[in-house]
């Protein structure tokens, strides 16, 4: 039987990258939709507005590993056999656009009411209006709590281990099952995980603290 | 390809998934319980403790929150074993489950605290409270009032992250799932259950603390409004 | 009632309110209001707080919605307008209490924007535009400045270029000075009272009587949602109503 050594820990750090590759990833195309989410869901439609309250309310009350088991059973039923890459990537993306596209919404709703009139009583279109007037000032509030989001973006990231993505977490299950130390191995994982979260969320505390002063 | 959706399953199963649901909700009660409490204690320790108490106060959070609840499962669950300490699936789960919410808590908590002006507790001391009533009375009641909608999502994310428990084989609502597919193969279907099964449960827990609010905070009952 | 507006709206006409009601849930703010506004006039609103000024101001150019009535602005009737109210707002500028600049854009970009988006303007007339606007509200110098680096008179200065950079034919003003220092107020009553030299049609909600008296063509003072009294400036010296009278003697 193999002891944990240098191989196993470079192994580790091979997965290490993939969680990050995955997490880019999520956060790219998740954004996209996040995005189209924030819209739909102050939209001046009635019908667009519920159709997406149901989606974030759906998708944010699904545990994101059933998620994961959906996405990677439901494209294989349609007979595309998918790398389990594909899969997670996908369940990430539904989870980013729910959950960030609630943030943005925040963002967007927090620039007050006497912006969006103002806008209005200048005859701006409801277009110019998001891109010149609304967006500018949403975007600079919402890169700290997305900043933060990231964080949950590379913790869960480790649910792609359950569809046999090799990623951190799955890493470790093979390193600790081939040598059977659970104690090391884990507490690698978990250091390696700290090493990539922890400054992401001291960085994403900066920020707040920068915003909330320049407030 | 042409996929035939079959539910039939459920004919059969649906009292499994039924006992699956009260494992997870039995779980993250009991979790939710005991992860209020280190929360509590995290965050006065964090706001009035000694030196040393706000250095460990802070490692934990910092360590919990930026690390996956899977992985401090496995460290938890695998690593205790490793030792020769074999605790039931069940209590593996719910203390894995109570250290990860204790810290987000403690971190909301803290957050409620710091929120209290000042001059609301130089009045207490001025009217000669002693510290420990004052911090009971004056700071965390309202902070915790305050803080209340937050804690409730955390709660709710809580209850959904119950599931990742069937990766040490707790039967809760996934983990039957995982069961009931490999033998039946319609993991579509056994999911999609699932997930309407979580739908349901995280709109019955957000109304249940809703609701307990309502009881636990007079002020928010009678004037309505977030505070 | 001693307003008189009644009957078919006389030529030169801009803005014609007739029966406007205006409720918001139970609450009765608007009670039947008939008002005309003739070219180049200068309306004083006058009135206490919750007499239904700001409301009517806020009517005319449609960020509110009537229950019934009809008032026409421009040629546009408002209530029949739909969604896209963009026709009305060219025709119509409004300045707020709060000045409402875009805390993003520097002062120039705040006049420039809305010409350059709505009627297309290219950016270098857009500029000159600015120019003009700016130095009529004797802001030139400050033309790069954010608006975080401006006082609330300064602010509110901007606030009219930006407004009058789209060349409304009617300019609306809500208690413009109302949320500035007393000796901030000043340098915006000027650029008003500016304006309206230049034959500009305005109608000023106000609590500043003395501008009312110097500038207005005509008070109107509205009382519960209705008009109780409107004349000439000098009504302001013989009020006919108790609730004038009163009015008078507190703000004074």
């Amino acid at each position: 039987m193999p002891e944990f050594g240098p191989n196993q820990f470079v192994f580790l750090l091979h997965g290490a990258v993939w969680t990050i590759a995955l997490s880019v990833l999520s956060l790219v195309i998740g954004a996209v939709f996040a995005f189209v989410v924030a819209l739909c869901r102050i939209s001046g439609s009635r019908t667009v507005r519920a159709i997406s309250a149901i989606y974030v309310q759906a998708i944010q009350g699904t545990p994101l590993m059933v998620l994961m088991l959906i996405s990677y059973f439901g494209l294989n039923i349609l007979g595309v056999d998918v790398p389990a890459l594909v899969g997670a990537t996908i369940a990430m993306t539904l989870y980013v656009s729910a959950f960030l596209g609630e943030v943005w919404r925040g963002s967007l709703l927090s620039i007050p009411r006497t912006q969006w009139e103002a806008s209005e009583c200048l005859g701006h279109s409801r277009a110019a209006r998001m891109r010149h007037i609304i967006l500018p000032q949403a975007v600079k509030i919402s890169i700290p709590p997305t900043v933060t989001f990231m964080v949950q973006i590379v913790k869960n990231t480790s649910l792609a281990s359950i569809i046999g993505f090799v990623e951190l977490t799955q890493a470790g299950k093979l390193v600790n099952n081939s040598t059977f130390q659970p104690f090391v191995c884990f507490l690698c994982v978990a250091a390696l995980y700290f090493a990539v979260c922890y400054p992401i969320s001291l960085w994403g505390r900066h920020l707040e603290k920068q915003y909330n002063v320049v407030r | 390809m042409a996929y035939e959706f079959d539910f039939s399953f459920l004919a059969d199963h649906w009292p499994r998934l039924l006992q699956g649901l009260w494992l997870t909700l039995a779980m993250s009660g009991l979790s939710t319980v005991l992860g209020f409490l280190i929360g509590v204690t995290g965050a006065i320790a964090s706001r009035y403790g000694s030196p040393a108490a706000r250095r460990v106060a802070y490692v934990y959070v910092e360590v919990v929150r930026n690390t996956p609840l899977l992985v401090q499962v496995f460290l938890l669950y695998f690593g205790l074993s490793s030792i020769g300490l074999r605790l039931p699936v069940f209590a593996t789960a719910v203390i894995a489950l109570s250290i990860n919410i204790g810290a987000y808590s403690t971190e909301i908590i803290r957050a409620g605290i710091e929120s209290i002006a000042p001059g609301q507790i130089e009045a207490a001391e001025c009217l000669g409270m002693s510290q420990s009533q004052i911090i009971l009375r004056i700071v965390l009641q309202p902070a915790l009032e305050r803080v209340f909608p937050a804690l409730t999502s955390q709660y709710v994310l809580l209850m959904l992250a119950t599931s990742v428990t069937s990766q040490i084989s707790a039967e809760e609502l996934t983990g039957i799932g995982n069961l009931i597919q490999s033998e039946t193969f319609r993991s579509f279907e056994v999911y999609g259950i699932v997930a309407l099964c979580y739908i349901a449960l995280s709109l019955v827990v957000r109304a249940g603390l809703f609701g307990f609010g309502l009881l636990a905070f007079p002020r928010r009952r009678r004037l309505g409004t977030d505070l | 009632m001693l307003s008189a507006e009644t009957g078919t709206t006389t030529p030169g006409t801009i803005v014609s309110l007739r029966g406007v009601h205006k409720s918001f849930g139970d609450v009765e703010v608007l009670r039947g209001l008939d008002l005309d506004v003739r070219m180049g006039e200068v309306i004083a609103l006058l009135g206490r707080s919750g007499s239904g000024k700001s409301t009517a101001l806020r009517c005319i150019n449609g960020l509110e919605k009537i229950q019934r009535g009809t008032i026409t602005v421009c040629g546009h009737e408002v209530a029949r307008m739909g969604r896209d109210l963009r026709p009305l707002r060219k025709d119509v500028g409004i300045v707020f209490q709060s000045y409402n600049l875009f805390p993003h854009l520097t002062v120039e970009q705040n006049v420039t924007i809305s010409p350059k988006l709505v009627k297309g303007v290219d950016a270098k007339t857009a500029s000159l535009l600015a120019a003009d606007t700016l130095a009529r509200v004797g802001l030139l110098d400050k033309r790069d400045a954010y608006p975080e680096q401006l006082s609330g008179g300064q602010q509110q200065r901007v606030a009219i270029a930006r407004a009058l950079a789209m060349e409304p034919k009617v300019m609306l003003f809500d208690e413009v000075t109302s949320a500035l220092d007393p000796e901030l107020t000043g340098e915006v009553l000027r650029a008003m009272e500016r304006l309206a030299r230049d034959g500009m049609t305005m109608i000023v909600v106000t609590h500043e009587v003395a501008f009312a008296r110097k500038v207005a063509d005509r008070v109107v003072f509205m009382y519960r949602g209705q008009i109780r009294e409107t004349g000439p400036a000098s009504l302001l010296d013989t009020p006919q109503t108790d609730e004038l009278k009163q009015f008078l003697e507190h703000d004074l």
